[in-house]
């Protein structure tokens, strides 16, 4: 009876029972939509999106515009990663962008040097209190413990008190913001350390970007934490009475969630060299949206990290894919507003199509 | 079989101004399969919930295994070896079979807090094993159970109580939802537990049922117990009457 097969029950087990990986829709949804601009690009402006066409250069890619799209992804897709795990328990986050910010002016008072060409930093905040040329370890456990304790806020305010997530962090998206804005009096914070710059560097923030995605996908598919969040999000009730803490979870995967959005923070300020108080601005609604492109459901149960990444290349390719057919920034928020509503449009008809069964 | 697995005094359980169950005294021995009636409404699940530590009891006491025992939670409930088939299933749609039998109490494969490595194989292992007893056809046990029927469903529930050691297994309405097959398949396995002297508490609305399965009726009406009968010493219309309020047991006339 139990061989090999997966059946059980005297039915044999039957390959094509098995339910199609998500992850391949949206796999191919990316593909579609890079092959409309490919299209678009030769029809329109006569140049190919996806393939080198200069002389000078070889690669069959246009490896420029290949790399463009994805470090323009990876530091929203960090915070995405985290998002994810939130939307797979059935919550939500909207303070991400908010903490990048508090996170980014924070940690990079503690990132300034002491000396800009021979002479003392001019722009260093702080100067009385001597948080100059610290090591590159103290802005990164700073910055880290601002996303750890704002998650830790958001996850006890949505566990203990039964704030919904959404006003939960709603608040902590104002009060994150103000925070940054109080810190330094609205003044930039900027010449970071060498070792602090090198956070960012790059494609560093792609390497780290991909480093944490494979991380997590392992941890989502493989440790009693990522399934204890699927089975949260599915049925929260069944979920505490099967005896999973689901109060204790919940924190966790807001502090972690908070985490990788001051992961973010750290990664972006070093690449710009210079906090700002503005920093982040609605990084948590493209952050959603990348998560629910990639298949997440805002009800709760299913998603991936895999599927957030493709999520979020998709939502690189549209961006770029705007530019290179030279639309102006304004359209590209209007798209970008469309991509957001659209997704959850999308979710919401995958959502009813579950419910009756199709 | 004497010996008294579950006793409880005076329980009461009160939502608010909701008086869901009022002073109920239950006993249930080793071996014993015991049948709880009663008109929807009646406090069958809230007698349940307070048993299973899924709410906390506003009084009474409760004596399993012959000690007073305050479960704070339901995890707590199943250490102590009460397994339930709570009336809503209490299933995760978008996780497999073997996440779901083995949810909140996984195998785990190297120990790492929270962050534990699930053992799979043996999870999918003992699913087959448990399966097996309930002889319910699953095609694909990787798949999430979203998709799967009623049946199966309950199938995959009622295994959970089978997959691990329990003293006091405990159904709330297992078969209401189910069609006359999979009703068949489940009476087959309460049978099973019978002869394995596995004590079980069912609750059903299904009178053939009840005489086909249980030992002993206990009848509930508007929060209270109002009688406890024999299955040889009683007739469905008997029960009936009990349930409808036409009749109240001699030792319950308070209650009435
Ligand atoms: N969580 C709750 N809050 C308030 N009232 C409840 C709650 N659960 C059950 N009740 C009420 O308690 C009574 C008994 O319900 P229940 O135990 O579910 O009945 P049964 O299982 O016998 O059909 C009903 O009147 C029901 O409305
Ligand atoms: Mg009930």
């Amino acid at each position: 009876m139990a061989q090999a097969t997966h059946g059980v029950g005297g039915l044999k087990y039957d390959a094509s029972k098995r339910a199609r990986p998500a992850e391949l829709n949206v796999f191919v949804a990316l593909l579609l939509i890079t092959a409309v601009f490919e299209i678009l690009g030769r029809l329109v402006i006569g140049d190919s999106f996806l393939f080198n066409t200069r002389e000078n250069v070889v690669g069959l890619f246009n490896q420029q515009r290949l790399e463009v799209i994805i470090l323009q992804v990876s530091i929203v897709g960090i915070i995405a990663i985290g998002v994810t795990q939130v939307i797979i328990t059935g919550g939500i986050d909207l303070s991400s962008g908010s903490i990048v910010g508090a996170t980014a002016m924070i940690a990079m008072s503690f990132a300034q040097v002491a000396i800009v060409n021979g002479n003392p930093n001019p722009k260093a905040i702080f100067p009385e209190l001597g948080w100059l040329d610290l090591p590159v370890i103290v802005p990164i456990l700073v910055g880290m413990g601002c996303g750890l304790i704002a998650g830790l806020i958001n996850g006890s305010l949505i566990a203990y008190t039964r704030i919904p997530p959404f006003i939960a962090t709603l608040g902590m998206m104002v009060a994150a913001r103000g925070m940054s804005r109080w810190w330094s009096t609205g003044n930039p914070i900027s010449f970071p350390t060498e070792s602090y710059a090198a956070i960012g560097k790059g494609l560093m923030p792609v390497v780290i970007f991909i480093t944490l995605a494979i991380l997590f996908q392992l941890i989502m598919s493989y440790t009693k934490y990522g399934r204890h969040c699927y089975a949260i999000g599915s049925n929260e009730e069944a979920a505490r009475i099967s005896g999973i803490k689901v109060e204790h979870h919940k924190v966790l995967v807001y502090v972690i969630a908070g985490v990788l959005a001051s992961v973010a923070a750290l990664v972006l300020s070093s690449k710009n060299l210079t906090a700002q108080a503005g920093m982040g601005v609605m990084y948590e609604l493209d952050a959603i949206a990348m998560t629910v492109i990639g298949g997440a459901s805002l009800a709760g149960g299913r998603g991936s990290i895999i599927g957030t990444v493709i999520g979020a290349l998709i939502f690189g390719v549209i961006i770029s894919g705007f530019t290179f057919l030279k639309l102006d920034a304004y359209y590209q928020e209007m798209v970008k507003g469309v991509i957001i509503v659209g997704a959850v449009v999308l979710d919401q008809w995958r959502q009813r199509r579950q419910a009756i069964g199709g | 079989m004497e010996e008294v697995i579950l006793r409880t005094e005076g329980l009461t359980k009160h939502y608010g101004g909701v008086h869901a169950l009022e002073n109920a005294n239950f006993e249930l021995r080793m071996g014993e399969h015991v049948a709880i009636m009663g008109d929807n409404g009646a406090g069958k699940s809230t007698f349940v919930r307070q048993i299973t530590g899924v709410e906390q009891r506003t009084s009474g006491k409760v004596i399993f295994g012959g000690q007073e025992v305050h479960f704070k939670g339901p995890l707590d409930a199943r250490q102590a070896g009460i397994e339930t088939v709570f009336q809503n299933l209490a299933l995760a749609d978008d996780l497999d079979v073997p996440s779901n039998l083995f949810l909140g109490r996984e195998k785990i494969w190297l120990n790492l807090g929270p962050f534990s490595i699930l053992d799979f194989k043996g999870m999918r292992a003992a699913t087959e094993k448990a399966l097996l007893r309930t002889a319910v056809k699953i095609p694909n046990l990787g798949n999430s159970i979203r998709k799967m029927s009623g049946g199966q469903r309950q199938c995959v529930a009622i295994a959970r109580t089978a997959t691990f050691a329990s003293k006091l297994i405990i159904m709330d309405e297992p078969t209401a939802a189910l069609g006359v097959q999979e009703t068949t398949q489940v009476e087959n396995i309460i049978r099973t537990l019978k002869a394995n002297g596995e004590p079980l508490i069912i609750i059903s609305h299904n009178m053939r049922q009840v005489f086909d399965l249980a030992d002993r009726i206990v009848v509930f009406r508007r929060g209270r117990i109002v009688a406890n009968l024999l299955k040889h010493e009683t007739s469905g219309e008997d029960v009936v009457a009990y349930i409808t309020g036409a009749k109240t047991g001699a030792e319950y006339a308070d209650a009435a």
